[in-house]
């Protein structure tokens, strides 16, 4: 399982086509990647297991979402007022 | 780039706005021999010396004047829906490029690897060297692989914009707080210019697009260049 994401990272170009968000408005997806990775690293930590598999969510968040969201959204954890559910 | 008294379409640097050129064609030459076959009866009509009060109906022109339209039209939708569908198809892009709309200028990211972002702004006129397009030129261009199928994000910061570059068949509108997806193949290495088309305040005539597909190593060089001056 995690030489698998190792080898998917290591082979990584851009984040693939997702069938969940097929069409033009690929805003959830950037946001549900997001919340994935933080949700994995929260869950990971808690189990004291190695977050690496959690990765792969970040580097997709980091493909798709606008460099300007993930730092207010980073600003908005760190105060409390992020509005996702992590 | 658009020349001056241009009718058609630019070149196009991409399969798909050729496609559409191709279309485009076919469409208007339908346009024409029907115009032409109208304008050709209205001046029979109205030239001729000959009457006839007695002709009540007649089942056979009303059949041909149906059917015949109705295969013309079939003849325009099926490349047109081939075309649609071929714009909807699922692609594999190698390099996901956010391009995000400011009052007034561009921004791009190359957020794949590093996190590489500029800042693009048109340049002004008397700051242009000979040779270069007034109104079209911009500071840093978005410089692309060629024949690698590129997707790009379009979004905005603060009002509407667009993102539009003609010769690649490529417009998307820019909404702030939502993530517009569009992608395109560049065919050939070039430059591409496209304008903002969407009214975005005083200076929504002055934030142009400029595109530059170059081969793939030369990309990979100027992405670290630009890696290292930001």
């Amino acid at each position: 399982m995690a030489e698998d994401i190792q080898a998917k990272l290591e082979k990584y170009r851009t984040a693939p086509f997702d069938a969940r968000f097929p069409n033009q408005n690929q805003t959830r997806n950037c946001w549900s990647n997001y919340l994935d990775y933080h949700r994995c690293q929260k869950a990971l930590d808690a189990k004291g297991v190695d977050t690496a598999p959690c990765d792969w969510y970040k580097r997709v968040y980091k493909s798709l979402c606008p460099i300007s969201w993930i730092q207010k959204w980073d600003d908005q954890r760190e105060e409390g007022t992020f509005p996702g559910k992590i | 780039m658009a020349h001056p008294s241009q009718l058609g379409f630019q070149d196009a640097a991409s399969p798909v706005m050729e496609e559409l050129l191709h279309f485009h064609d076919h469409a208007l030459m339908i346009v024409f021999l029907i115009s032409t076959l109208v304008l050709y009866i209205i001046v029979a009509m109205v030239s001729t010396k000959l009457t006839n009060k007695y002709i009540l109906d007649s089942q056979e022109i009303e059949v041909i004047w149906t059917i015949l339209p109705a295969f013309i039209l079939i003849l325009i939708a099926l490349p047109s829906l081939r075309i649609l569908y071929l714009m909807d198809e699922i692609n594999d892009p190698h390099l996901t490029i956010k391009a995000m709309g400011h009052q007034w200028y561009w921004s791009y990211e190359y957020t794949d690897y590093e996190d590489l972002g500029f800042d693009s702004y048109m340049l002004p006129t008397q700051d242009l060297a000979p040779g270069q397009f007034r109104l079209l030129e911009a500071d840093h261009r978005m410089v692309i692989p060629v024949e690698s199928p590129i997707r790009v994000l379009v979004s905005a910061e603060d009002v509407l914009h667009s993102w539009a570059v003609p010769s690649l068949g490529v417009k998307m509108d820019a909404v702030p707080g939502r993530l517009n997806q569009t992608a395109f193949i560049a065919s050939r290495p070039g430059v591409f210019y496209g304008q903002c088309s969407e009214i975005c305040g005083a200076n929504h005539s002055f934030m142009p697009i400029v595109v530059e597909a170059v081969p793939l190593q030369y990309f990979e060089k100027w992405s670290s260049l630009m890696l290292e001056d930001t």
